[in-house]
């Protein structure tokens, strides 16, 4: 462990950093904030003793604090193996064969027992454990293990662990996206450094995350939002360097149409632009002004109901709402220059791929962006239902202006590999969501032989029959 | 025009993705005066490519065709095979899983087809680096040109040895290495050296679970963790409109003439739009075992 090697300041937990916690196969994203409690799994404690470590330490909680575990080389000790029976002819479930009761047991870990000790405990006063096979004995313990042992390990976020944790946790808040048809979406949209993309997502952020871990802060994001403010609580989660978010756009999809008519006020000079924006102030506001923003306010509120008692306090309030004001001000002028550069960067119709992933019906979604990519571009919808893509690829087939559209969706299936006991795990089939992907072709203009809309929508007869031979 | 990087127009020197249909395109080289043939006829480069954008349709003398910026999947669909390949399916799996980002640097062996190594390149770059290990030299030397004509080459090391005698040729340096060889157990070595210090992940590629079986156990003996077996498979559904016919049960005793003459035409069938399943589908491509180096 040669770890002060002056590379690993990289490598290392610092305070502010966004770290997802890992117990066994159960995730959960937190941030490392001094005296902050963080709960997970039933437990309570402190993230402070990480700052320092390295990621991926294992910690174990004692009294609400992390204590760096200690490398168990033997982890899998076999003290206790050494008698095990053939099979279990004779084993009988008469609910005694643990010694232990539950008083004695909350009593172990009231006295602090550490977790392997509990279990050892547990092993000890087990009347079958030595007639069981190796095989239910290492499950036994495994199990055990898993209910008993408090350690924690600190993960660097990413990709595959946020779309693990999500899954698993709150697969609701992400349209139930499976990870595997996370997958599929960055690899078919082409996902790149250097390319323009845009991303319609309800999926708490996880998908714009996703997009731009893949980008790694070249080229530029748009994110289309639907209400009064793009939803980035999963971004958070990925803890991208600063200079990550200033590739990262917002437009809202309400303006789309104005957009494409050319009829967008992108200089937020006009009547409804002022409303729309103030709208979405109030609806969503950003998260920094969430955090000193409202208890600020509630503060005011309170203060005029109070007599002028207090005088200098007063004036000093005053002096406090005059710079919210002026806040305010300034948010609302840094919107509209955020809503001018979204559209200038979508004013080209030239972006270089459209990821959707909503629980909106996708087709009027993919109908209404598709315009703003550029030809030869691939587009990717995800749905959790399989039907409204069905009318978005017959919709596509009528229009025209995209090629190679595909239905699918993936199935995912895990392993138990183990000497002797190697067998799939549970299959994972339906559920993960489908997806329609496709690539935008020009539509007609540049070759003006070739006739109307109706030629280019259905495939001639002979390529059709050729729709057999799938390699 | 690059693998990596999109462009706008079709300029000589690019490979161009002929689009023919849903499973039927090819790649080709454009150069000034050549020509491509296609069952719908010529293309001429000189006038229908060079200078035209990605995406347009060309017109051919039996029909017509689109031509495509090439994408690393778009390749794997019409590359020349010099070995199995591995699919869009397996590869989003192993990119994802394998944390491969911009910047990453990457060990991969062997090469074969270069399928999966566009993908990577395209995802690392601009700043990463893939060292590709191949033991068969025409291979090696073929994949070689090849990215070398995709404007790929600065991305990418290509080796002529034998991963599981002489390793990756690094060490130290990745962050994730990716084995699809017979013996991928005999490699697990060479892929903790080529990993960094501080870790990094690992993917290995098998169609029999036996070899799974060998992999995982010497993955466990060099000290990998958070093993992790699965198997990805692509559903394909076929968009269709299909009608079905109504059974005619005669007429209705029950309801009284009048009734009658008004079912006297009822329709015969029934039309919906529904997806069918292709009627044969991989039904396995192969195991992709996924371990996490930890710091050493």
């Amino acid at each position: 462990m040669a770890d002060n090697g002056e590379d690993d300041s990289q490598y290392k937990m610092r305070e502010g950093d966004y770290v997802v916690l890992k117990r066994g196969d159960i995730f959960k994203a937190a941030q490392i904030q001094a005296k902050k409690k963080v709960i997970f799994e039933k437990q309570w404690f402190f993230l402070d003793n990480a700052v320092g470590h390295l990621y991926n330490s294992t910690f174990e909680i004692h009294g609400g604090q992390l204590q760096p575990k200690k490398i168990a080389v033997a982890e899998g000790s076999t003290d206790s193996k050494e008698a095990a029976g053939v099979d279990n002819r004779n084993i009988v479930d008469d609910g005694k064969s643990q010694k232990l009761t539950r008083d004695d047991i909350e009593m172990l870990k009231e006295k602090g027992l550490k977790g392997q000790e509990i279990i050892q405990q547990l092993i000890d006063n087990s009347s079958t454990f030595r007639d069981k096979t190796e095989y239910a004995q290492d499950k036994y313990i495994k199990k055990k293990k898993k209910k008993y042992e408090n350690s924690i390990t600190l993960l660097k976020p990413s990709c595959r662990i946020l779309a693990l944790m999500y899954h698993g946790r709150e697969p609701g808040k992400i349209c139930h996206l499976r990870y595997d048809t996370l997958a599929q979406m960055l690899t078919l949209g082409n996902i790149h450094a250097g390319s323009k993309v845009l991303v319609f997502e309800t999926c708490a952020g996880l998908v714009l995350g996703a997009v731009m871990e893949r980008m790694g802060g070249h080229g530029s994001v748009v994110q289309m939002y639907p209400g009064g403010g793009p939803v980035r609580a999963g971004v958070d989660s990925f803890g991208f360097p600063a200079h990550f978010h200033n590739t990262l756009h917002e437009f809202p999809i309400s303006r789309v149409n104005a957009l494409l008519a050319g009829t967008l006020d992108a200089a937020g000079k006009g009547p409804s632009a002022d409303e729309q924006l103030t709208n979405a102030e109030e609806e969503q506001p950003q998260p920094a002004a969430e955090q000193q923003g409202s208890p600020e306010e509630l503060s005011v509120d309170t203060s005029t109901a109070d007599a002028d008692s207090r005088a200098p306090e007063e004036r000093e309030k005053e002096k406090r709402r005059e710079a919210k004001e002026q806040e305010k001000k300034q948010r609302l002028d840094e919107k509209r220059k955020k809503l001018a550069t979204a559209a200038a960067v979508l004013e080209g119709r030239n972006a270089d791929g459209l990821v959707i992933a909503s629980r909106f019906h996708p087709c009027p979604v993919l109908m209404g962006l598709l315009p703003l990519l550029a030809p030869s571009r691939p587009f990717v919808v995800y749905s959790q239902y399989k039907e409204p893509l069905v009318e978005c690829y017959a919709k596509l087939k009528e229009q025209g202006g995209t090629v190679n559209l595909q239905l699918t969706n993936t199935w995912l299936r895990h392993y138990q590999v183990l000497p002797n006991r190697t067998h799939p795990m549970l299959l994972m089939s339906g559920g993960g969501g489908y997806l329609l992907s496709g690539t935008t072709v020009a539509q007609g203009p540049s070759k003006p032989s070739k006739a109307a809309a109706s030629q280019s929508t259905e495939e001639p007869a002979p390529k059709r029959a050729k729709t057999v031979d799938t390699d | 025009m690059s693998f990596a990087e999109y462009a706008d127009c079709i300029r000589e020197g690019d490979v161009a993705i002929v689009y023919l249909s849903h499973d039927s395109m090819m790649p080709v080289k454009v150069q000034r005066g050549a020509q491509t043939q296609t069952r719908y006829g010529v293309i001429r480069h000189s006038q229908d490519l060079i200078g035209h954008k990605y995406g347009s349709k060309v017109s051919c003398s039996k029909g017509w065709v689109y031509v495509l910026h090439p994408t690393p999947e778009l390749w794997t669909v019409s590359l020349p095979h010099r070995t199995q390949i591995l699919y869009t399916t397996d590869i989003s799996m192993i990119t994802m899983m394998l944390e491969l980002k911009p910047g990453s640097v990457v060990c991969e062996s062997g090469t074969g087809s270069g399928s999966l190594s566009h993908a990577i390149i395209r995802t690392i770059a601009p700043s990463g680096h893939l060292h590709t290990v191949e033991f068969h030299a025409k291979r090696a030397e073929k994949v070689e040109e090849e990215f070398v004509e995709h404007r790929v080459g600065h991305l990418v090391t290509v080796r002529n040895q034998d991963v599981c005698k002489e390793g990756f040729g690094v060490s130290g340096v990745a962050d994730a290495a990716f084995l699809d060889i017979p013996s991928p157990w005999d490699a697990v070595v060479h892929a903790k050296t080529a990993l960094k210090r501080q870790g990094g992940r690992v993917c290995s590629f098998s169609p029999c679970i036996e070899q799974v079986q060998r992999t995982c156990a010497a993955l466990t003996d060099h000290g990998f963790t958070e093993l992790c077996t699965i198997e990805v498979l692509l559903q394909v559904h076929d968009v269709r409109t299909v009608s079905l016919p109504l059974p005619d049960f005669g007429p209705d005793s029950d309801t009284n003439e009048e009734q009658n003459q008004n079912q006297s035409s009822p329709a015969s069938t029934t039309t919906i739009k529904t997806t069918t399943t292709p009627r044969e589908i991989p039904g396995h491509t192969g195991f992709l075992t996924f371990a996490t180096k930890p710091r050493t």
